[in-house]
């Protein structure tokens, strides 16, 4: 099945979707953005990723429309080449190789085969804006070395450069000036604000800038939340300006409407304003979107806005601002607490969020699947506010169950604690909030874990924390006279000589509890609640502790601070094996016996792979990350691979996933997830591109859906059965040939008619209709052009089916059919 | 510089009026300012916005327009109905005339300056013809239904646009008739106020009109059609006032937030000849409403309820760096209001309608430089003199031997005898006065208080011999054969035999007051002199004009002192040039013939001649004299600026004895806060 090709770590989706400004397609239907090394198509009805394209090999900084074609897309990367798409297909048309660092791409209507690029050239913190010429030639991989210089000592970033009046004139921005490059005179014209040290002009910065589509205008964002409209620039005297000051803090992007009527700004306030007609007092708001607001943009066609959030969301807003999708990656940009977890029930990966929320990530689909408001509260954004934070959660019960944790602390001795338990609700498919307890323990709960066995009947819940105890939890009955409810309280509480209790886990029967008190750890009788048996080791406080599964379930796991990890066998009480390892993650296989290990080194971390019963690990890959990984989780398989060598059997039933410290998302894989991903989605998109016109009704896919489904039904039915279009020549070479070496169409339409007309037995065929554009051939062209692979068994099946049904017609049935010609044949729309 | 035991007085409860109108002159650049009091001041922008000229306000008048006319006639209008005109040249009302619609609350001029537009709270709008020497009713247009708040003229002089509440009108100045009215929306922000009132219009060549009104919006309507074209909304207050440049390209206006808008015709790109109205920067040098703006070619003035005038300079309308661009805030009168009577140690202030007589407080106690001392005895509010009748006062003067006060309104003369009695004070007027002293410009006593000097508003200068409880007339000085220009300044010599005075253009003339007879006239200047005093025992008169330059002329020699000269040739320190305030008081050190003390609002200056002068590359302002560098060091450093910055805003300093001086300071949070309270603003993050 799989070739078995040397393991790798790899990169599993939940990239950076706020990179760069997210661009339109000149329809308004997609909406393209950088995500890593790939760029990503995405529908803006339905929030769907219709495409990854890949081909990059680092990092992609920027993507513009091409101003010729507006069915292409030029993308430029780190990797120093320009690529141009062609995005409704996903297929790269052409590679430029420049040469050099590509830090941001600029495309301009007037620019004849020419691109704007900002480079690096000499030293680290000087960046130019060039434009490059693109050479025209067949071939797919073109050199186009051929710079010229426009501006020097620019800022890196994109937002700081914006092209006005058609390509007239460039301004760009940086700390406290504002250059204006006019290309026909070919002179700079530089305004500078005061800079000085004191309260009142400390934070002229700028920060972004954008120009008017219509006037000589420049709008220019400042770090103190002012927006500056810029007027007369071409005179350095006679310049002018007018301000605009709603926001508090730094204004992070300015994009104006397509008409120019409004200017659209966000930054921190997570407030996207509308400052129409350019008026102080003339201003809407569209509150409440949930993190900084980083790019902004707006759709050629003017009816779309598209915000990109610091939180990983993009959100597609409708002109009238009000949101109409919003399409969320992987949350990143706060500490991860509560580890990584996999939902039984979604199989979604599960970690912090946006502030406050849990977030359900679903790794097939690399998008998130929901947040799940746990702390309930408005998140107030500002520095130096103590929040509540979300530490610890853990799934129950095959799912049924959600126990979460959350803290605040401002003083030392003022912890705010709060543990709540969630029921998974089957009506509305969600967490519904169950119980709630204030100040479950004295201190820091430091962890919480349910038992998972299968025979018991009863949930229970332990939590263990700082205070030295550790409570069981169990479900009772909460009904009282009005309703049946019930409650979670707590049924036991455990202490080992006033040590604090750090770890806890049940065995997989769940019978037996291990607690571990710093060094100890302590081992209770499920039922009873009895202390059964100490161990330790003296090595150091437990930093994890995990019991063995399947028939290694006799065996106790735990890792100490002091690097040594040590495995107990609870038959015997003693300590069966233990190794010098400096254990950062550990985590096991629900699905196996085996237990996966990540160790922290001077060099990077190594993932070990073992069993409990055997000392020799399964499997060592060394270095799999430079840093340090935080947190790692299994992630079932919803089909089992075969890896048959011996080294990668441990991934054959689940997956490993970990989280470094700066966030990244890697999963071990002989191929990249992405290659999986491709079919299916693309199946959608060639759905979706046809538009349903009476055209599509005749070459589209529709009908073989139609005849599908009318063939069972009765063969007397009026429709006539086509040929399919991919088989007649004449029909195919039409659509293939490009559209500018056609002859008229008039010429073409009679030999165009015939060969759809129905094989000499039948005479008879549908006419096309007049109004069929070439404009929609075209489009039909590509989507046909993919279709080919996809269905092609499928069709010749399905043709030869037809056929028979063509042969059954009677000469009646054909006189009536010769009626139909003049009939109208829109109902079939409805079809 | 010396040390000095200073008086720092600060119960001068001084606080100007607000400011109503401004009304700028193009063509003699001079600014005309009316305040809430009705007085009118004019500046003249060529000498360093100096106020040359004031007419003195009146209770009943309360200015609520004021326009220029056919080149230098000055015309106000006001809530009595009356339509008056200033006499430039001699500093008083030439005529009052009734216009018979009720209160005034809008005038313009026409553009070719014949004829002249009042707008009346009957809602009646009357024409004026202008004739040389008076004004004649001519007729009126049709009667709008309430007052006529706002008025504008087309440039052609074809048709009007007058502002009123809720609608403005376009009149046919033939006809006479309304060709167009153009309702304002109540409605602000969604909220319907009571009324829309329209504070300002303005008439574009073009055919637009531009109006500014209560519900904060500034409004672009097209005058041939009657429609709205544009709206900007620039203020939750009222928007009060309006000024056009006379390029049509620029225009302000000013808020009741204090804020000052500044709107300008841009072009939409750079290759198209089409322009739009863009408002640009906003200026925020006002705490309170700002009732009246204008606009000069190079600079936005604004004027306010917060009683400063500010004229903010266009950057890129100034040519070169000089004394016009720089921002410039007058606050305080170019004149003086505090007189002293040295040896009693008495202040007299001078209010709009009444005088205060204080004896400073006095110390035992003795201290190190820098130091403050406590008062033994506080300083003794002596006397509260209130005027009778509505005018204001003009001027004031208290005797060296502090034995008379002498003050003077518009219409009439006083003079007070006051008898010292242990510490009560015994006031009697000195009645029957001849029917010449009717008013005054200045009044000065000489320094034995023995003659008092009366400078008329007819251009002679009057000498009055004081006796006890009596006076006599001595001699008038007329005015040379042609002038009719009024004295102003006046300055007499400490042994009394030369007096120095001066009008508000011409030179300086200098009287023989023994022979009572002309002596000679310093050559004319440029600039209006802003201070004049005469040397004692040398008899030199010290001259500041109000382009901070500084002339010593001595009498005796008819001539310019060889200081004089030597000052002229290096010229003056570049920083001294750009001071922002003239000097208002010039006086000497009885011990030190050498030194000059002069003072402006923002400095203190004592001018050692003996010292060598500072060329552009010394430090003028020199804040600690070096305490322990060499007497060498100091010496070369040395130069004959004496600065000290240490008192402001000063509207007072003198010497009162060889070791004392008197400073009165007027600190503005005081001013600020004897205002009504500012329109109340949310600020962010309070």
């Amino acid at each position: 099945m799989v070739e078995e090709e040397s393991l790798r770590v790899v990169r599993c989706g939940g990239s950076e979707l706020n990179f760069r400004r997210a661009v339109f397609s000149a329809d308004s239907k997609y909406v393209f953005c950088v995500s890593g090394d790939f760029i990503k198509v995405y529908s803006t009805a339905t929030e769907e990723c219709v495409h990854i394209l890949q081909g990059h090999r680092n990092l992609v900084t920027g993507i513009q429309l091409n101003p010729k074609n507006h069915l292409q897309l030029y993308s430029c990367s780190f990797d120093s080449t320009i690529k141009l798409w062609d995005y409704t297909d996903g297929i790269l048309i052409k590679t430029f190789i420049v040469g050099c660092k590509l830090h941001a791409l600029f495309t301009l209507d007037c620019a004849e085969d020419s691109v704007f690029v900002i480079i690096n050239k000499e030293k680290p913190d000087v960046f130019q804006l060039v434009s490059v010429k693109l050479p025209k030639s067949s071939s797919q991989e073109i050199e186009a070395k051929e710079l010229s210089f426009v501006l020097d000592y620019i800022n890196q970033s994109p937002k700081c450069i914006a092209f006005g009046n058609e390509g007239e004139y460039v301004a760009a921005v940086r700390d406290f000036y504002l250059s204006v490059y006019f290309f026909k005179k070919k002179t700079t014209s530089r305004f500078t604000l005061s800079s000085s040290r004191n309260k009142k002009h400390a934070k002229n910065n700028f920060t972004c800038v954008a120009c008017h589509p219509k006037e000589d205008c420049i709008a220019t964002g400042h770090r103190d939340g002012k927006i500056r409209l810029w007027r007369n620039f071409d005179d350095e005297k006679k310049y002018t300006y007018t301000c605009l000051h709603w926001h508090h803090d730094l204004v992070m992007d300015l994009a104006f409407s397509v008409t120019g009527n409004s200017l659209l700004s966000g930054g921190r306030e997570s407030v996207l304003v509308e400052w129409r007609e350019a008026a102080e007092k003339n201003k809407e708001f569209l509150p409440r979107l949930g993190a900084t607001i980083e790019h902004i943009s707006v759709s050629p066609a003017g009816d779309l806005f598209c915000t990109s959030h610091s939180d990983n969301k993009m959100i597609i807003i409708h002109r009238n601002l009000e949101v109409s999708a919003v399409i969320q990656g992987l949350v990143k940009d706060r500490n991860i607490f509560t580890g990584l977890m996999i939902d039984p029930r979604t199989k979604a990966l599960v970690l912090n969020g946006k502030p406050g929320h849990l977030q359900f990530y679903s790794l097939q689909s690399d998008k998130q699947l929901y947040n799940l408001d746990i702390i309930q509260q408005e998140y107030i954004n500002d520095d130096g506010l103590i929040q509540i934070e979300l530490t610890k959660a853990a799934f129950g019960c095959y799912g049924n169950w959600l126990a979460t944790v959350e803290q605040r602390q401002e003083k030392e001795t003022e912890l705010e604690l709060q543990m709540k338990l969630w029921t998974y609700n089957k009506k509305t498919q969600g967490f519904v909030l169950n119980t709630k307890v204030n100040m479950p323990h004295e201190d820091h709960i430091t962890a919480l874990c349910f038992c998972n066995a299968e025979k018991s009947e009863n949930p229970t819940l332990v939590t263990t924390s700082k205070d030295g105890h550790f409570k069981v939890w169990i479900l009772t009955d909460d009904s009282d006279i009005y309703k049946k409810a019930v409650g979670w309280t707590c049924d036991f509480v455990g202490s080992y000589h006033k040590y604090q209790a750090t770890n806890c886990c049940f065995s997989e029967d769940g019978s037996l509890l291990a607690v571990s008190f710093e060094e100890i750890v302590t081992i209770w009788d499920s039922e009873t609640w009895e202390l059964k048996c100490t161990f330790c080791q003296r090595a150091g406080k437990i930093r994890h502790l995990c019991f063995g599964r399947l028939t290694c379930s006799k065996y106790l796991l735990g890792a100490t601070e002091n690097g040594i990890l040590c495995c107990w066998n609870l038959l015997s009480c003693a300590l069966e094996w233990s190794a010098k390892l400096n254990v950062r993650v550990m985590e096991p296989d629900p699905n196996s016996e085996n237990i996966a290990a990540v160790s922290q080194s001077s060099m990077g971390s190594d993932l070990f792979v073992f069993r409990p019963s055997e000392p020799r690990p399964l499997y060592i890959q060394k270095n799999i990350s430079r840093e340090e990984v935080q947190w790692g989780v299994f992630v079932p398989r919803d089909v089992p691979e075969s890896f048959t060598s011996e080294a990668y059997q441990w991934l054959n039933r689940s997956q490993f996933y970990f989280l470094t410290k700066s966030q990244s998302l890697l999963t071990f894989s002989t191929q990249s997830p992405e290659e999986k991903l491709t079919p299916t989605s693309k199946q959608l998109l060639a759905e979706e591109t046809l538009p349903t016109t009476p055209f599509y009704f005749i070459l589209g896919k529709h009908r073989q859906q139609q005849q599908d489904d009318k063939l069972n039904e009765a063969l007397e039915n009026e429709l006539i059965q086509l040929p399919l279009t991919e088989n007649i020549p004449a029909i195919s070479e039409l659509l293939h040939t490009p559209a500018h070496v056609l002859p008229s169409a008039s010429f073409l339409c009679s030999m165009f008619v015939n060969s759809l007309l129905l094989s000499k037995e039948t005479k008879s065929a549908e006419e096309i209709p007049d109004d069929v554009s070439m404009e929609e051939e075209k489009e039909s062209v590509d989507s046909d052009e993919e279709n080919n692979f996809t269905e092609e068994v499928q069709d010749t099946n399905n043709t030869d089916l037809g056929k028979d049904i063509i042969h059954q017609l009677s000469k009646s049935e054909e006189k009536e059919l010769r009626k139909f010609r003049k009939v109208d044949y829109s109902w079939m729309t409805a079809l | 510089m010396g040390e000095f035991k200073v008086h720092r007085v600060r119960f001068f409860n001084y606080v100007p009026s607000g400011i109503r109108c401004v009304a700028y002159n193009n063509q003699s650049n001079r600014l005309a300012v009316s305040r809430t009091d009705g007085t009118v001041e004019i500046y003249n922008l060529s000498a360093n916005y100096f106020q040359e000229k004031f007419f003195p306000g009146h209770e009943s008048r309360a200015t609520e327009a004021l326009c220029w006319a056919n080149g230098q006639r000055l015309f106000s209008a006001g809530l009595n109905g009356e339509i008056i005109e200033y006499d430039l040249q001699a500093l008083n009302i030439k005529y009052a005339m009734d216009a018979f619609g009720g209160p005034i609350w809008s005038m313009a001029a026409s553009p070719n300056g014949s004829q002249l537009l009042v707008g009346c709270e009957d809602g009646s709008v009357k024409l004026f013809q202008i004739t040389p020497d008076k004004i004649q009713f001519e007729r009126n247009f049709d009667r709008q239904k309430s007052r006529i708040l706002s008025l504008s003229w087309h440039p052609a002089g074809t048709h009007i646009a007058a502002g009123s509440i809720d609608y403005i009108s376009v009149f046919d100045v033939k006809s006479g008739s309304a060709i167009h009215k153009m309702l304002v929306d109540r409605q602000y922000m969604g909220v319907s106020k009571r009324k829309c009132i329209i504070w300002g219009v303005a008439f574009l060549s073009d055919g637009t009109v531009i109006s500014v009104d209560s519900a904060g919006k500034v409004q672009f309507w097209d005058s041939a059609t009657g429609t709205l074209v544009k709206n900007h909304l620039i203020a939750n207050t009222d928007v009060q006032s309006i000024a056009i440049s006379d390029q049509e390209d620029s225009f302000v206006v000013g808020t009741a937030e204090g804020t000052v808008f500044h709107f300008q015709l841009v072009s939409v790109t750079s290759n198209s000849s089409e322009k739009q109205w863009v408002r640009t920067k906003p200026f925020q040098h006002h705490t309170h409403d700002v009732r009246a703006v204008a606009h000069s070619p190079i600079a936005l003035i604004s004027g306010g309820t917060d009683t400063h005038l500010v004229i903010r300079p266009l950057m890129e309308k100034v040519e070169v760096k000089n004394y016009d661009a720089a921002l410039r805030k007058i606050t305080f009168p170019h004149r003086r209001l505090v007189s002293c009577a040295k040896k009693k140690q008495l202040l007299l202030f001078q209010f709009a309608h009444h005088l205060e007589l204080w004896r400073l407080g006095s110390t035992v106690a003795t201290g190190k430089n820098g130091d403050t001392l406590p008062l033994s005895k506080n300083a003794d509010h002596l006397l509260h003199l209130k005027t009778k009748g509505p005018e204001n006062i003009i001027c004031s003067c208290i005797s060296p031997c502090g034995s008379w006060i002498a003050y003077s309104t518009a219409s009439r003369f006083f003079l007070y005898r006051l008898n010292y009695e242990h510490d009560n004070i015994n006031l009697q007027r000195v009645s029957k006065m001849p029917a010449f002293l009717r008013s005054a410009l200045q009044i000065l006593f000489s320094e034995d208080s023995t003659k008092l000097f009366v400078a008329s508003n007819q251009g002679s200068v009057h000498v009055i011999r004081l006796l006890e409880g009596s006076f006599k007339h001595l001699h008038t000085f007329q005015p040379q054969s042609g002038t009719v220009e009024s004295m102003c300044l006046l300055a007499v010599s400490p042994d009394g035999n030369w007096l120095a005075a001066s009008g508000t253009s011409a030179g300086v003339h200098v009287y023989n007051v023994k022979q009572l007879k002309l002596h000679c006239t310093v050559p004319a200047y440029n600039f209006p002199v802003t201070a004049l005093a005469i040397a004692p025992n040398t008899n030199n008169l010290v001259i500041a004009h109000s382009d901070q330059q500084v002339f010593e002329y001595s009498i005796p020699d008819k001539q310019y002192t060889q200081w004089s000269r030597t000052i002229q040739k290096q010229g003056f320190h570049h920083l001294w040039l750009q001071r922002d305030t003239p000097i208002t008081h010039i006086s000497f050190h009885p011990k030190r013939p050498m030194h000059i003390l002069l003072h402006d609002a923002y400095m203190f200056c004592i001018i050692d001649k003996s010292l060598p002068l500072p060329n552009d590359k010394t430090l003028l302002y020199n804040p600690l004299p070096p305490t322990n560098e060499s007497d060498i060091i100091r010496r070369r450093t040395a130069h004959a600026f004496k600065i000290s910055k240490k008192y402001k805003p000063l509207l007072f300093m003198d010497l009162l004895d060889e070791r004392t001086l008197v400073a009165v300071e007027r600190p503005l949070d005081d001013i600020i806060a004897q205002l009504p309270p500012p329109i109340k603003k949310k600020k962010f993050g309070t």
